[in-house]
């Protein structure tokens, strides 16, 4: 068992080489001749203005809660859906309600307008 | 567990990561082929027969050209974006498992990289992470454009992996397990896509909007946001991004396959086990077929429309799919 996730490090070990050897030998071969104007950020055309680390819509860190929550409820039916074969009539009732909590839960959120895009 | 072993998986490690790489470059011939004739043009046709030798001649332009780094960027980031991205779309097929097993040199050679317990799992986390590559992507290149389209993109993804994560739990609920090789032989008569048909819906459409995929490509919308998170890239690492997306959609091609359509699964697989590979490519091939065709039909959605589908439409009707499965294995499972 615990050699298949060695096998699996050897992918990913891997799997780095093809990246870093893209970037590399596109570093060797590609010429480089730098100035100002070219660095600039790209703005079709027009001279930059200002800088894009600012503060940014709220909106989206709203969906990342909400997506923050769900997403950790998902991971609890996964081992769930598992052992549903060996579980008792009552082990499966009870993700039955956890799934009409979470179908409740969707709906507060709806209701109070977290899933609306301004 | 000797050398052998160890250079046994190295070297399928290499195949399968040289496998994806030309998968990448010949899908994106198909992609232009195939949309090319739907819109009843010819497309690339020159190079090579049948514009076969396309990708090879792409490669060779990306790499001679110029990279640029713009001067207000990340410069740290702006260079590990790309390879974050690339990364968790290859590593992501270590779980799927072509066939059994083939007899090669006397030896037993399994067909797949790894058969973990908890494959599904591994799918789902590792589908997170390529998130922070393009979110990174996006905010290092400190331009206005790729900002937006990091942070749509971001938004997206998270969105649709809800939907994404649920209707995976259909197939586990019928097959009993997270291990992605049980899930496949727990299709030898059936495949999962036949009893659970709004999951595989959901599945299908939850992974062209995880990719960014018409007609949910809004995060690289190229009239209003130029190229999205990627304005900024040149050269290798602008391939490097367009080889996730690709690499990428074969990989869920993949993982759609396994997990719905019967994965290696097809006739007489049992007794010549070489024509499990070639059953899953045929399965893939199919899927991107559609894939293309989606792109060729559908126009782009408005962005809070894709977001409302997401939130109201797919997570509810995958939430409501894994309560009426369980119900219904209850109903016909005798305990």
């Amino acid at each position: 068992m615990l050699s298949n996730w060695l096998y699996i490090g050897i992918f990913m070990v891997v799997s780095l080489f093809l990246p870093a050897a893209a970037i590399f030998i596109a570093g060797l071969l590609a010429p480089k001749k730098p100035n100002a104007i070219k660095n600039a950020t790209y703005e079709c055309g027009m001279e930059t203005v200002g800088d894009s680390w600012i503060q940014f819509k709220a909106q989206y860190y709203v969906f990342a809660l909400v997506f923050l929550v769900f997403d950790i409820e998902t991971v609890f039916l996964f081992p769930w859906a598992v052992a549903y074969n060996q579980m008792t009539l009552f082990g499966v009732l009870e993700a039955i309600v956890f799934i009409l909590i979470l179908l409740g839960a969707l709906i507060y959120a709806w209701r109070k307008g977290a899933l609306e895009w301004h | 567990m000797d050398a052998g072993m160890i250079w046994e998986w190295i070297i399928k490690s290499i195949f399968l990561i040289l496998f994806m790489t030309g998968g990448f470059a010949y899908v994106t011939l198909l992609e232009r082929r195939v949309l090319a004739r739907m819109q009843v043009r010819i497309g690339p046709n020159r190079v090579g027969k049948f514009g076969l030798l396309q990708p090879i001649a792409d490669a060779v332009k990306l790499i001679f050209k110029e990279e640029l780094i713009p001067a207000g960027a990340d410069k740290l980031m702006f260079i590990v974006a790309p390879v974050i991205t690339v990364i968790p779309a290859l590593i992501i097929t270590g779980v799927i498992p072509w066939g059994t097993s083939i007899n090669l040199f006397g030896r037993e050679i399994a067909l797949s990289i790894a058969n973990v317990n908890v494959g599904v799992l591994y799918i789902m986390a590792v589908t997170s992470i390529s998130v922070y590559g393009i979110t990174l992507a996006g905010w290092s290149s400190n331009n206005k454009y790729a900002m937006f389209g990091g942070l749509r993109s971001t938004a997206q993804m998270i969105s649709y992996e809800l939907a994404l994560g649920l209707s995976l739990v259909g197939p586990i609920l019928l097959a009993g397990s997270m291990n992605v090789m049980d899930i496949v032989q727990a299709q030898k008569t059936l495949p999962f896509a036949l009893l659970q048909p709004a999951g595989f819906i959901v599945y299908f459409m939850a992974t062209l909007a995880e990719i960014n995929r018409a007609p949910f490509d809004m995060p690289e919308a190229e009239q209003e946001l130029t190229a999205g998170y990627h304005t900024e890239y040149s050269s290798m690492k602008f391939a490097l991004f367009f080889m996730a997306e690709y690499i990428k959609m074969i990989a869920v091609a993949m993982i759609g396959s396994t997990m719905f359509l019967g994965g290696f699964q097809g006739p007489f697989v049992d007794q010549l086990p070489w024509l499990g590979p070639v059953y899953l490519f045929g399965k893939v091939i199919v899927w991107l077929f559609v894939d293309i065709w989606i792109r060729a039909t559908l126009p782009r959605i408005r962005y809070d429309k894709l977001m409302a589908l997401g939130w109201k439409v797919m997570y509810p009707i995958a939430l409501l799919n894994v309560f009426i499965t369980g119900i219904l294995v209850v109903l016909t499972t005798k305990r």
